[in-house]
């Protein structure tokens, strides 16, 4: 399928944000994946937090692999600057790009093709990193572009289209994430936009590694009876532990939640994460305890979902790094270059 | 031994050179004898003696064989020379593979501590002992010591040998320990014991380094630290590596030259130096980081390049700045990981998948390493695309004796064709893809610089001018096409060959490029000498300016000069040139250590006597 230019046509009653910018300026080209693609709907929900975080378009750098997934950047956010990289390479690609410039807000997008298989390497070290980032990773358990093979995060003993048995142990991202410091851990369900906007929302405001592991079902290869990762099995199976919204630092706090039942996480950019807890117990500030209760979970059948853990207070790869704070790409060649006299003073050292 | 009953100088006639031979230390790698090497070679340096000096290293941290050859030459032959005058032998291990190696007439020292059997010398060379593990265990307790200061004491012996002014080495000892004045004295001493056994027991060789004055103002570097040195000047902000022999000290080079000019009064960093997961991780951050302005680079040897292929096709196709020193070493796979090699020329030049040619510079010394190194992120920006900085472990891990550095500070770094924020403002025309200047050079936006416009998509899929996705045949032939504009433009751009014409006019020529330069330019020296004139081309760049082809068709032979085994840079200069490959006689040094001056001539002189050749022969004198 070829380029499709969408008319722009704005209704003039449509809402605005804090910056005039309407939701259809944040959307893209039309998208050239199967009709009730899930992963449209999490394109949808991008669309939504950008608007709704009032993100400058052009101040968005998205990114990312090659798949179905990968694709959809340029669905989106239309003004932003994409970058469709290789297959499995987006953190990478991503990482030296957040290095050039700290001032953009990097988000990845990514499947588990991208990043499970092929990519695994390259997922686990952006996310030890600590790099500044939205890494969503829509995750249908298959390979669609190729028709139909699984993935890494197929579930043992699923079944493909053409009846094949999985017998591979799944990779779990979210568990991964977990394991490999992450700062931002959460599972989302592509067909729950509710609770999707507010996570994307959460890890867009986050500094640091926040991942997104997104199920998102593959209407033309992963749908039927037998597959772990179709709508009807997802939806029956999903178990969320809170949902989330976000209040950016400016906004009056006025919504009250029963007492007990609500969260409020302040992140370093001021903005809150207000958690209502559907299972009272759980704590998104302990990481032991989201391992432990995620493994439990899943030994019961369940996909647990929700904001599983963050460090609202977490550094990144800069600040490890100790980079200065105006961006590596615009230092001027006087920032940069010793100069002759300096010189001088190395060659008389070398003699 | 007693340190009274020395065994010195027993044997043989005794080679006498001043200022003309070579010495070669065999040691264990691991055992600190580095360092007081490495002041033995600057000591030379400072008698102003021009010398080449040659790591030989395994890959290995503790206990194999390593040697250090050093050639002196006042008349500034700085290839290897082959052979050994003096042989340093401080390894049991080799022990006979280094005596075999001395030149007939030669010096052999050793520690004589312990008595050897007369079938362990050889008649034709002189034997020089100096018992010194027997000094140092008299002077010292502590294993340490004894065998750091070991090495020291060899030092001060050698150069009593050889004429070396004691106050050189001293002042050597004191600029090593500024910082830590109180291991001056201890030093000073161990190199006097050194001495001392010389002069009461033996008599200084035939072989003498006697002041000069020919090494002027050079420099005496390593050609990564230069490589590193001029990815600062030439602006570099992220570097991205994975080690790997023998190019680690590049990232090294950088982080130390990086902590030193590019960090703010309040200690933050104007530089991000990431150590990847791998080769791919890395050069996909440069990329990264180059997509978004940023100038990065990578450093590898072959194995990495291998693995960077992917991208580096990206960078070609997507068309986004990279720079990647490759540091090549002896291939293929694994190969010989600490030795030396041109064999990654054809791998870089058409890496990647698909139809694709990239731009490389052949640095012939640390100088240029330096100037290249800087150079490389202009083009990389100008030309928007991958630029290969080609060293080879012999420039890239020896110190070679060079000119200066040099830099303007009138020049500006050129970043190339990128449209601002003022310009997409006053509504200029941007097609990303779009050959606006007829130089197949497009202009691109970084992100973020316009609300509105500028933006666009990149991708490694076929598109149209304006970065719009298209499979149709001739968006992306137009495309295509386009490319090869631009790296015909690349010709002008990369540093121009150097042509060195013969005493007489003569139908012969050679080519050749990079580390192969000194031992080249005594080649020619000595084929002159015997009245066989060869004009000569150094290649510094790639794709080939027309001059290369020009030189060729005004030769009747041309020998093409490589150190690999496939003639690699021949067959890039058939298929860009369409040369005929009669007219390119292969000179091929390919076994891991550095091409000699004496095998290029021995080549030269048995071609130019074969058969094949000998009717033109006459073209030559």
């Amino acid at each position: 399928m070829t380029y499709i230019t969408k008319p722009k046509f704005h209704h003039p009653g449509l809402q605005t944000n804090a910056l005039g910018f309407t939701r259809r300026d944040y959307e893209g080209k039309v998208s050239t994946l199967c009709a009730g693609c899930g992963h449209d709907s999490i394109s949808a929900a991008i669309i939504q937090s950008c608007f709704e975080l009032d993100v400058e378009p052009h101040k968005l750098a998205k990114l990312s692999g090659i798949g179905c997934s990968s694709k959809t950047p340029d669905y989106f956010v239309g003004a932003a600057h994409g970058f469709n990289t290789v297959h499995g390479r987006m953190p990478s690609v991503l990482t030296g790009a957040n290095l050039a410039n700290r001032g953009l807000i990097y988000l990845g997008v990514s499947g588990d093709g991208d990043s499970a298989s092929i990519g695994l390497g390259q997922f686990a070290h952006a996310v030890r990193r600590g790099v500044d980032m939205a890494y969503i990773v829509e995750n249908n358990g298959v390979y669609g572009l190729t028709k139909g093979q699984f993935s890494a995060t197929a579930d043992q003993g699923s079944k493909s289209k053409k009846g094949v048995i999985n017998h591979d142990s799944p990779i779990d991202l979210v568990g991964l994430a977990l394991q490999l410091g992450a700062t931002y851990v959460a599972r989302s369900f592509s067909g729950d936009k509710e609770q999707l906007v507010p996570l994307i929302k959460g890890a867009i405001r986050h500094k640091g590694a926040a991942i997104i592991d997104c199920l998102s079902p593959c209407v033309a290869f992963n749908n039927h009876a037998g597959s772990t990762k179709s709508f009807d099995y997802v939806r029956e199976h999903n178990e969320a532990v809170n949902r989330m919204d976000v209040i950016p630092a400016r906004s009056p706090i006025t919504a009250r939640y029963e007492p007990g039942t609500v969260t409020d996480v302040t992140q370093h950019d001021g903005s809150v994460l207000r958690l209502r807890k559907i299972h009272a117990d759980y704590d998104p500030n302990d990481r032991a305890g989201a391992m432990a209760f995620l493994h439990a979970r899943q030994a019961a059948g369940e996909i647990v979902t929700g904001l599983l853990y963050v460090d609202p207070q977490a550094d990144d790869l800069h600040g490890y790094l100790g980079t200065v704070q105006r961006p590596l790409n615009g230092l001027t060649d006087r920032e940069l270059t010793p100069g002759a006299a300096a010189l001088d003073g190395i060659n008389a050292s070398l003699r | 031994m007693s340190l009274e009953s020395p065994e010195g100088l027993e044997r043989g006639g005794g080679l006498t050179a001043v200022n003309d031979f070579v010495v070669k230390f065999a040691n264990v790698n691991g055992s600190g004898s580095a360092s007081a090497n490495g002041m033995f070679a600057k000591s030379i340096l400072r008698m102003g003696v021009p010398l080449a000096a040659r790591n030989i290293f395994p890959s290995n941290i503790q206990g194999l064989p390593t040697w250090y050859e050093v050639r002196i030459s006042e008349a500034g032959h700085l290839g290897r020379r082959g052979g050994v005058d003096l042989m340093v032998a401080m390894n049991p291990q080799t022990w006979d593979k280094d005596v075999a190696e001395i030149e007939p007439g030669g010096y052999l020292f050793y520690d004589s501590t312990k008595p050897l059997p007369p079938s362990k010398f050889r008649d034709d060379v002189t034997t020089i002992g100096v018992p010194l593990t027997a000094i140092t265990n008299q002077a010292y307790s502590d294993p340490r010591q004894r065998q750091l200061f070991k090495n020291i004491i060899y030092v001060g012996a050698l150069g009593e040998l050889l004429g070396i002014e004691m106050a050189v080495f001293e002042t050597l000892i004191g600029e090593q320990f500024a910082t830590k004045a109180k291991l001056i004295p201890a030093n000073v001493a161990a190199l006097h014991m050194g001495r001392d056994y010389v002069r009461e027991y033996l008599k200084p060789l035939g072989l003498q380094v006697r002041r000069a004055d020919k090494v002027g103002n050079r420099i005496f570097v390593e050609g990564n630290n230069a490589a590193a040195l001029g990815a600062v000047y030439g602006g570099a902000t992220v570097c991205a590596w994975y080690p790997i022999t023998p190019s680690t000290s590049v990232a090294e080079g950088f982080t130390d030259w990086c902590q030193k000019f590019r960090t703010d009064p309040d200690g933050n960093a104007r530089y991000a130096i990431v150590q990847a997961e791998d080769e791919i991780a890395s050069i996909g951050m440069v990329v990264g980081a180059g997509w978004n302005g940023a100038r990065a680079f990578t450093c590898t040897s072959g194995p990495g390049i291998s693995l960077m292929q992917e991208f580096i096709g990206l960078s070609y196709f997507a068309e986004i700045p990279a720079v990647i020193f490759d540091v090549q070493r002896g291939g293929p796979s694994t190969g010989m990981p600490t030795r030396t090699q041109q064999s990654d020329i054809l791998l870089a030049a058409y890496a990647s998948h698909g139809d694709t040619k990239h731009v490389l510079l052949f640095p012939e010394d640390p100088r240029e390493c330096f100037e290249f190194g800087a150079l490389a992120f202009d083009l990389a920006d100008r030309l928007q695309t991958t630029i290969f900085v080609m060293l080879d472990l012999d420039i890239g891990m020896n110190d070679w004796l060079c000119e200066p550095f040099a830099w303007d500070d009138a020049k500006v770094l050129d970043r190339g064709k990128i449209m601002t924020h003022d310009e997409l403002e006053a509504g200029r025309d941007f097609g990303r893809y779009l050959d606006v200047d007829g130089d197949g050079i497009p202009y691109r936006t970084l992100p973020g610089v316009h609300p509105s416009k500028g933006g666009y998509f990149t991708r490694g899929t076929s598109r149209d001018r304006y970065a719009r996705y298209s499979e149709e045949g001739a968006v992306y032939v137009d495309n295509m096409e386009r490319l090869l504009r631009k790296f015909d433009t690349a010709k002008s751009l990369v540093p121009a060959p150097i042509t060195h014409a013969a005493k007489k006019k003569t139908g012969f020529g050679v080519l050749y490029f990079g580390s192969t330069s000194p031992a080249m330019n005594e080649a020619l020296e000595a084929l002159e000498a015997r009245g066989l004139h060869v004009d000569a081309m150094r290649l510094r760049g790639f794709p080939f300016a027309g001059e290369v082809f020009d030189f060729i068709a005004q030769h009747e032979l041309v020998f093409v000069v490589e150190q690999n085994r496939d003639a690699q840079l021949r067959t890039l200069l058939m298929n860009e040139g369409g040369v005929d490959p009669a007219k390119m006689v292969k000179v091929l040094n390919y076994d891991g250590a550095p091409i000699t001056a004496r095998f290029i001539v021995g080549q030269i002189t048995a071609l130019m006597d074969s058969p094949h050749i000998a009717s033109s022969n006459q073209l030559a004198k």
